[in-house]
This record gives structure tokens, C-alpha cells and sequence, in this order.
């Protein structure tokens, strides 16, 4: 009681304290999180003159060709990648729960470890699995009607094959995690719900996803913000498709082109602009259905 | 509820919770529906390992066979040592040792990165968690946001603010972008808030011991699980880091392995006949490169599993 006491009498030195103690984080926070996003802002607003011009870099960005495409091609890949993610993780950690321990850990432990594959590497083993004439599972593409690589990789399927990449990479590491909520709730809870009648389809719906709640919503604000910035995945494939597959795939791409090619950097940051407030109009839906982050 | 959960979640951890059999098991129908429900819920679960597993096993046995092997021996034989040896020989000959100047970089870049994120994330999760201050909710606010902000979107402003600063191309530009982890503040702020009491801290300031002193001497100490933490999902963002060093490092004396990897792809015939005539690098020593690039977090993945999740999870029970 009496360190309460010393502790409100000393507020003011704790308060000065408090700003030492955040003092090193706040200057990186100003330096590469709230100036750059600004200094997008303002570019995106201004030309090479410095002359303001509103909306004027991004509805002549909007009107470029290559950008209703490459926001296209991240909608179809956003829609199958978060779909196939939800599903497979939720499903997967559900059947790993609670039964064979052995056996779940193992397979756990398998599902996690494409994970540190990620980036590059994940897409280079991909590259490799996709081309039938090296790929363990050549058989397997033959019979789809592929013989080729080349014909693995048209653009039409890019989607699907970074959804797998990304599923494959980083689907494991949810699913661990989602296992180990699962394991927080309350074995009672789960008892007593069996024995009132309810079936594992039932408990899962009305008990274990309800309690899961945050983590999914979690899961889709991050794989939302990483899969709306694919740069290196259609990069590599591009690459690696010779040509068939555009430099322009992805809207970071898009805008990586306009900095570095056309060394239009206020069209560039017009584009960072449109994903950063994409992602974050994704993440404050989410945050404000879901309950997440309460910050007490 | 509380300690219920709290109990749960020790059990979790250690995941000895004795393995609940569902009730029921009855005879005849019942038995044969469980049967064949336990053969497809085991058929989907190998299924799953498969796709996730067969992978990862074509790649540690790639660069054990020529290319030629690649396409004309079974996928998953092992080759032989001899052919082995030659795709190390002719990877790390490569640009004179290339490999081994961008893992020195990325080593430079991600622990230099590692070293300024938790000399400055774990004292500001602290100072959230257990100093009072103005703004404090703000730059809790502001946390949140810049965590879910999607980070390669400010790769392009940063450039420019870089180069403003006349710091492209020196360490530094990829460096100190990378230190700024908004995640590990969080991290910190869940387990501070959430594990220290504040009695302690008190009786500590009591004993005579300064703000810095409590902080160091007490509160680090028993936050050796997130520091852990933070340094394992730092380490891993910063060596994972593609977009960030492929724009600010114009020279491949610079490049971290990562931006070096997609420099290999681009030198092996397979995949760009143009530019490979005459080169050493193909598919098995791409594969090879692949596997020594990913090594250093593979590791660290196989020995923090479990402290990674029970970790995330002390976090996710704040209730």
C-alpha cells in the first residue's frame, strides 16, 4: 500500500520516465512510419513542381492502362488466397484437435515448416514444382493436359499459383497458432456441450470458432496487407515465365515500374497511397466488427 | 474463468493435457461410421502433409544430381554425393563467392536491424505497459495502425526519404527501416501488461531502485519469453526482407542473400536462356543456394516452435 502511495507522489518523475522509456521507438516511429506515410501523401498530391494538384496523380494513374488490371489480378488473388486460408487453417486446426496427440503434433510440425521458406525461396521451390519435367508431381500435371512449363504459368493462372504459394508458406504457422487457442478453451466448456448432444460439427460451429474469433480476424487483416503488396512472387514468376507473364502484374509492381522506369515518383507514391488506404479501410472494417484490439 | 483459462493455457504449452476420448464408441452402424470417418479424417490429414511435405523433401535432394539428373531420375532419389560436391563447388565459385558476401550482408542487416529493435521496442512495450505518460493511449493507437499498415507500401516514399538523407546504398538505408517493428512494441505491451504485476515493480522502487534500475533489473529479467520473441519475428522479417534492400542497394556486393537469390535465378539457363550460356549455375545449385539461404531461420524455427506459440497465445489471453 505504502509503494502505491510513493508511486502517485512521485507521478510527475514517473511520467518523464515513461517518455525515456518510449523515447527510441518514437523517433524510428516518426523516421520510417509516419514520415514516409506522409511524405506519400504528399507527393500523391503534388507534381514534380511542387504545385498541389489534388486528386490529379491518382486519377491519371487510375487511367492508366496497366492499373485496372494489376488491382484485378490482386481481387482474384485476394478473393481465392484469403478464402482458401480461412477454410483450410480453421478446418485443419479443428481435425488437429484434441485427438491421436502423437500423430497431431507430427503433422502440426509438418504443416509449419514451409514457413521458413518464405519469400523468394517459397516461390523458387514452386517454380520447380510447377514445371513438369522436373516436378515430383509431373505425373500430376501431365494428367491436368500440361507437359510444358510455359503452359503451367499463363497469366490466367498466376492467382491460383501464388494462393497455393502463399497457403503453402503460410498456412502452418496459423494453424499452430490456432491450435494452441483452440487448446485455451476450456475443456469443461467442451464436456458439457457433448453431453448436452452436440455433435464435433456442432461444437465446432457454436463453441470453438466463436472463440477464434479474433484470431481469423487477425489472420485475414495481415494476409489482406501482405496480399495486396505481392511484389516479389509475380516478380520472380514474371522472370521465370520469360515475358509471358507481365512486369506490371501487381500494383506494386505497377508502381515500382513508374519510380524506377519512368522516374515518376508522385504517380508512384499515388499508387502506395491507394494500397496503404486499401489496406487499412480492410483492417478498420475488421478491427470494428470483430473487437480486436481493445486497448484495455 | 480466468484462472480456468490461465490453467488451460499452461497445460497448452506444455501439451499435456491427457487426450480427451470423445464419448460414445457404440456397436455395429455406429462403429462402422466411426471407422470410416477416422479413415477420411486420416486421408485428409496426409493428404495435407503430402502437399506441404513433398516439397520441401525435393528441394533437400535436388541439389544432390545434375541438372540432367533433375529431369531424368526419379524426383525424390537421392542423387549421389559426387554430384553434391560439384553443385557446391560451382555455387560457391559463383561471382568469385558471391553467396557467401550476401549472407555476410544479410547477417550484418538483420542482426544490426535485430540489435536496434529490441534495445527500442522492448523498453517502449514496457513503457506502455507500466509508466504513465500523455499520449500514451495515442502512441498505442498509432501502434496498432502502423502494425496493420502494409509496410512494403512505404518502401518507394522511404527511398526518397533515404536518398534525401544521402544514405542509399550504405547498410544503414536497409538497417534502420528494418529496426522500426511496430509488431515487437506490441508484443512487448501485451506481455508487460499482462505478466508483470505492478505490486512488484512498487516494492522494487521502495528498495531504493531507480526507474531504469526496476526496469532493468526486474522487469527485463522476467521478460525473457517476448524478448525471445520479438527477436526470433524480427530476425526472421529481417532476413526474409526482399523489397526493402532490392530497392536500396544498387550493387551486388551489397545485396543480401535474398535479393541474391532472384540474381541467381536470373543466371540459370533453365529459367533465362538468354543470359546463362556458359554458366555454372543451374537448377541443383539453385537449389542448393535456396537451401543454404533459408538455413539460419530454418533453424531457428525447428528449436522455437514451441515457445513461439506459447508465446503469441500469452498474448492472445488478455482478456
Amino acid at each position: 500500500m505504502t509503494g502505491r502511495t510513493a508511486c502517485r507522489a512521485r507521478g510527475t518523475l514517473r511520467a518523464r520516465h515513461g517518455y525515456a522509456f518510449v523515447a527510441g521507438y518514437l523517433v524510428l516511429l516518426l523516421a520510417f512510419g509516419i514520415l514516409p506515410a506522409g511524405y506519400a501523401i504528399f507527393l500523391a498530391l503534388t507534381n514534380s513542381a511542387g504545385q498541389l494538384v489534388g486528386f490529379g496523380n491518382v486519377t491519371a494513374v487510375a487511367g492508366d492502362f496497366r492499373f485496372g488490371s494489376a488491382f484485378a489480378h490482386i481481387g482474384v488473388y485476394l478473393a481465392i488466397w484469403l478464402v482458401a486460408l480461412v477454410a483450410g487453417v480453421v478446418g485443419l486446426a479443428l481435425l488437429l484437435h484434441g485427438r491421436m496427440r502423437r500423430t497431431t503434433a507430427v503433422m502440426r510440425f509438418v504443416y509449419y515448416m514451409p514457413g521458413a521458406l518464405a519469400g523468394v525461396a517459397g516461390v523458387l521451390v514452386w517454380l520447380f514444382m510447377l514445371d513438369p519435367t522436373v516436378s515430383p508431381v509431373g505425373w500430376l500435371l501431365n494428367w491436368l493436359g500440361y507437359t510444358s512449363f510455359a503452359q503451367v504459368i499463363v497469366p490466367g493462372h498466376l492467382p491460383v499459383v501464388l494462393a497455393v504459394i502463399a497457403f503453402w508458406t503460410g498456412a502452418g504457422g496459423w494453424i499452430v497458432i490456432m491450435h494452441g487457442a483452440l487448446n485455451n478453451i476450456p475443456g469443461d466448456l467442451l464436456e458439457a456441450a457433448r453431453i448436452d448432444g452436440a455433435g464435433p460439427w456442432q461444437v465446432a460451429r457454436r463453441i470453438q470458432i466463436p472463440m477464434l474469433r479474433k484470431w481469423i480476424a487477425y489472420m485475414v487483416i495481415l494476409a489482406f496487407a501482405t496480399g495486396s503488396q505481392l511484389f516479389v512472387e509475380p516478380q520472380l514468376v514474371g522472370e521465370a515465365s520469360l515475358g509471358a507473364v507481365s512486369n506490371s502484374w501487381s500494383p506494386n509492381q505497377l508502381a515500382y515500374l513508374y519510380a524506377f522506369q519512368a522516374n515518376d515518383f508522385h504517380s508512384a507514391a499515388a499508387l502506395s497511397v491507394d494500397l496503404l488506404v486499401l489496406g487499412l479501410a480492410c483492417a478498420a472494417i475488421i478491427v470494428a466488427r470483430s473487437g480486436l484490439f481493445d486497448l484495455e | 474463468m480466468r484462472a480456468a483459462s490461465a490453467q488451460a493455457r499452461a497445460a497448452a504449452v506444455g501439451d499435456q493435457r491427457p487426450g480427451r476420448r470423445p464419448p460414445g464408441g457404440g456397436r455395429g452402424m455406429r462403429r462402422r461410421r466411426g471407422t470410416a470417418a477416422r479413415l477420411a479424417w486420416l486421408l485428409v490429414l496426409a493428404a495435407f502433409a503430402a502437399f506441404f511435405l513433398v516439397p520441401v523433401v525435393w528441394l533437400l535432394l535436388a541439389p544432390t544430381k545434375t541438372d540432367s539428373g533433375l529431369v531424368h531420375s526419379n524426383p525424390l532419389a537421392f542423387g549421389s554425393l559426387h554430384d553434391l560436391g560439384t553443385t557446391w563447388h560451382d555455387l560457391v565459385t559463383f561471382e568469385d563467392g558471391a553467396l557467401l558476401t550476401w549472407l555476410r550482408n544479410s547477417a550484418v542487416y538483420a542482426f544490426g536491424a535485430l540489435a536496434i529493435t529490441l534495445a527500442t521496442a522492448i523498453p517502449a512495450g514496457y513503457g506502455l505497459a507500466l509508466t504513465e505518460f500523455r499520449g500514451r493511449k495515442l502512441l498505442l493507437a498509432v501502434t496498432l495502425v502502423v502494425m496493420i499498415m502494409p509496410a512494403s507500401a512505404l518502401v518507394l516514399p522511404l527511398f526518397l526519404e533515404v536518398n534525401a538523407a544521402h544514405l542509399v546504398g550504405s547498410a544503414w538505408s536497409v538497417i534502420l527501416p528494418m529496426s522500426f517493428f511496430p509488431f515487437g512494441v506490441y508484443l512487448a505491451y501485451i506481455y508487460f501488461s499482462s505478466h508483470i504485476p505492478r505490486d512488484l515493480l512498487a516494492a522494487a522502487r521502495l528498495d531504493g531502485c531507480s526507474e531504469w534500475g526496476v526496469f532493468w533489473h526486474v522487469a527485463v529479467p522476467l521478460a525473457r519469453p517476448v524478448v525471445a520473441l520479438v527477436a526470433f519475428f524480427s530476425f526472421a522479417a529481417n532476413w526474409n526482407n526482399f523489397f526493402l534492400p532490392f530497392v536500396m542497394l544498387p550493387s551486388s556486393g551489397q545485396y543480401p542473400v535474398q535479393v541474391g537469390l532472384e540474381n541467381l535465378l536470373s543466371s540459370t539457363p533453365s529459367f533465362n536462356p538468354a543470359a546463362g550460356a556458359g554458366l555454372d549455375i543451374t537448377r541443383p545449385e539453385l537449389a542448393l543456394a535456396m537451401l543454404i539461404a533459408i538455413a539460419p531461420v530454418l533453424v531457428m524455427f525447428l528449436f522455437s516452435q514451441r515457445a513461439l506459440v506459447s508465446g503469441m497465445l500469452a498474448g492472445a489471453t488478455k482478456e
